[in-house]
């Protein structure tokens, strides 16, 4: 069972939602972004999603796109997110799981991508823009070290091709709350029930629902039909006004 | 070969989410697209509403003053400017029969835009069309065009205010509203079936310039194509009945910005190398560590960072060469086509021009056909702030 899996299970078998708290690697800084994931970790995070920032981040919102851009500017990229993850590895109590694009990845070689994320810690790692048509070339590359590639799938995601993607999927699958970026909203819709039931019943691995998360009273009607939730841009806005990573887990406790 | 590649280019590379609309788009291309009403009101709308067949013109004074048979396939001469109106209104027809109200569009010189926004208005279909704010300023006529002609315009303010975050703000928008909207894509470029599907409607242009040419020449073809090359639906429109001749060299024209060493360009076929971009693995203009470039071109329409997956291809087999024309080069060549024979080519047409132009000595004795994509009334506004 992947580290992932586990992570969200132990949460579950609690009574608990699993916490999958989104920040790009190096936001706000550098020295800070080890604080945040530091106290994520702390607060009971079951994964951490760190991002891995891009030029052109197609499928995010606003409020990921800046503080990714802004990573960007300051010089992350993937040398430097594995050289600080492999200094820090075994003190996180989460599941690690990178975040992005292919193009960079694509870039650094994804057979050294695979054995550096083996290094570094990482068990998973979700790339915005593979579909499962294009996908078997990374799971080769990442799988035999022990990364699994986490589908993403939403409210328009027939149950045929729900049932291509749940073929030896491993970790979690993540499904998108809204057709559109990620970015906060004030109301799921209700369709959603029905295709997290659809999604339950051909998964036999943890549903993460995401996008528009951004307090736990949202996802008490998802009750039983998810078992994670995964939250970026309300976390990013609320360290951006000042206030710590540990207040805005607090709720989710 | 994978299904929607092109040799090593090509591909699917966009959200699960998008997948949905693109395999729709799919099955509408293998199912209304070659049906008789499909044909019928497509070959209608492009003999009475773009005026196709658009002419084949010798410019004898070029020619003379060259020392070469200088031809141009008058794509300039189409409804709303350029070979842009070909794709729109195929797209836009297809889009209408399958159901949809919304034609959405990015563009970057405007010419795109504008003919979707006239296909929309033909098809009683709304029109919103993202602009990089940098191209809103560059490309007013167009602008006020599109706004006339009822259009919604969205200024791009993110990244670097040109076609590339046009692109992808439209995507964005596509994403939330797939289910009344069809994404009229604007080139050759794109997740697969985008190359296909604007290659199908571009192709018209090599159709009827090889059989133009061999009517006016005793049955012999051209010895040069050249076209030129932003995301490259001109060129593929141009070159593709064309790649059987063996004997037809094929030169697309890239734009190589101020051509001072280490510049913003617009040429990923000489300059770039494979990566991932817009849906597809094709050539980009990107650093080491995978992060896109920005680009740059005189021409708005040649300004993007990446190109369409065929032309990837068609380079790597040697079917086709791509070489570099400069913004000085290009504007040399708009005004020498104005006063030579009366014609003013968009700035992007310039650069295919141009390689006529600055190759002279090599192309000697020859038949160049290139492709005047477009006119150049819409640059006019640049042209004063620049010669």
């Amino acid at each position: 069972m992947n580290h992932m899996h586990m992570k969200i299970n132990d949460a579950t078998q609690h009574g608990k939602v699993g916490l999958i708290p989104f920040l790009p690697a190096g936001f706000p800084n550098r020295e800070q972004f080890w604080k945040e994931l530091e106290a994520l970790d702390k607060a009971g995070a079951a994964v951490i999603e760190i991002g891995m920032p891009f030029s052109d981040p197609v499928a995010d919102g606003p409020v990921v796109e800046k503080a990714s851009l802004r990573s960007l500017a300051d010089g992350i990229d993937l040398n430097w997110i594995f050289t600080e993850l492999k200094a820090r590895k075994g003190q996180f109590n989460a599941a690690l799981l990178l975040m992005g694009y292919l193009n960079p990845v694509y870039q650094y070689g994804l057979e050294a991508f695979g054995a550096d994320c083996e290094a570094a810690g990482i068990s998973g790692l979700i790339l915005a823009d593979i579909p499962h048509e294009e996908s078997q070339f990374v799971k080769d590359a990442i799988e035999p070290h022990g990364v699994a590639l986490v589908p993403l799938i939403g409210l328009n995601t027939s149950r045929e091709r729900m049932q291509l993607y749940a073929e030896n999927a491993s970790g979690f699958c993540y499904f998108v709350s809204v057709l559109g970026t990620t970015g906060q909203q004030k109301a799921l819709p209700d369709r959603i029930k029905e295709k997290l039931a659809e999604a339950k019943a051909v998964f036999d691995i943890p549903i993460a629902l995401g996008f528009g998360i951004e307090n736990p009273a949202q996802l008490a009607r998802f009750d039983g039909l998810m078992d994670a939730a995964v939250f970026g841009s309300a976390l990013i806005s609320h360290i951006e006004s000042g206030k710590s990573s540990a207040e805005f887990m607090q709720p989710w406790a | 070969m994978k299904k929607g590649y092109f040799g090593d280019f090509g591909g699917q590379f966009i959200p699960e989410l998008l997948m949905p609309p693109l395999i729709e788009l799919e099955e509408a291309m293998q199912t209304i697209l070659p049906s008789e009403e499909f044909q019928t009101r497509f070959i209608q709308m492009l003999k009475e509403n773009v005026g196709r067949p658009s002419a084949l013109t010798y410019c004898r004074h070029m020619s003379e003053d060259l020392g070469l048979d200088l031809w141009l396939k008058r794509e300039d001469l189409n409804h709303s400017g350029a070979h842009k109106i070909n794709n729109t209104l195929g797209q836009g027809l297809l889009a209408k029969m399958m159901g949809k109200e919304v034609l959405l569009a990015e563009t970057g010189a405007g010419m795109h835009g504008v003919a979707t926004t006239v296909a929309a208005a033909m098809l009683d279909m709304k029109a919103v069309i993202y602009m990089g704010a940098e191209d809103v300023v560059r490309q007013a006529p167009n602008v006020n065009r599109m706004r006339l002609m009822g259009a919604e315009i969205v200024a791009v303010e993110s990244g670097t205010r040109t076609l590339k975050d046009a692109i992808n703000e439209a995507m964005r928008r596509w994403l939330a509203d797939q289910e009344n909207t069809h994404y009229c894509f604007g080139t050759a470029a794109g997740p697969h079936p985008f190359p296909e599907l604007v290659r199908e409607f571009q192709q018209v242009i090599s159709k009827e310039a090889r059989q133009q040419f061999m009517d006016r020449t005793d049955g012999a073809l051209p010895d040069v194509v050249v076209a030129c090359v932003g995301g490259g639906s001109n060129a593929i429109g141009m070159f593709h009945h064309f790649v059987p001749d063996a004997s037809v060299k094929l030169i697309g024209v890239e734009a190589a910005g101020t051509g001072e060493p280490g510049c913003d360009n617009s040429a990923p076929l000489n300059l770039g190398s494979s990566g991932v971009l817009h849906g597809m693995k094709t050539k980009l203009l990107q650093t080491d560590a995978g992060q896109i470039m920005p680009s740059h071109s005189v021409a708005p329409g040649l300004d993007y960072p990446g190109v369409g997956p065929e032309h990837a291809h068609l380079q790597d087999i040697g079917r086709a060469q791509y070489v570099t024309i400069n913004d000085n080069q290009a504007l040399n060549a708009f005004v020498t086509l104005s006063r030579r024979e009366g014609i003013i080519p968009a700035l992007e047409s310039s650069h295919a021009v141009a390689y006529a132009i600055e190759n002279k000595d090599a192309l000697k004795g020859q038949s160049v056909l290139v492709n005047l994509s477009g006119r150049g009334d819409k640059d006019l506004g640049i042209l004063d702030r620049i010669l």
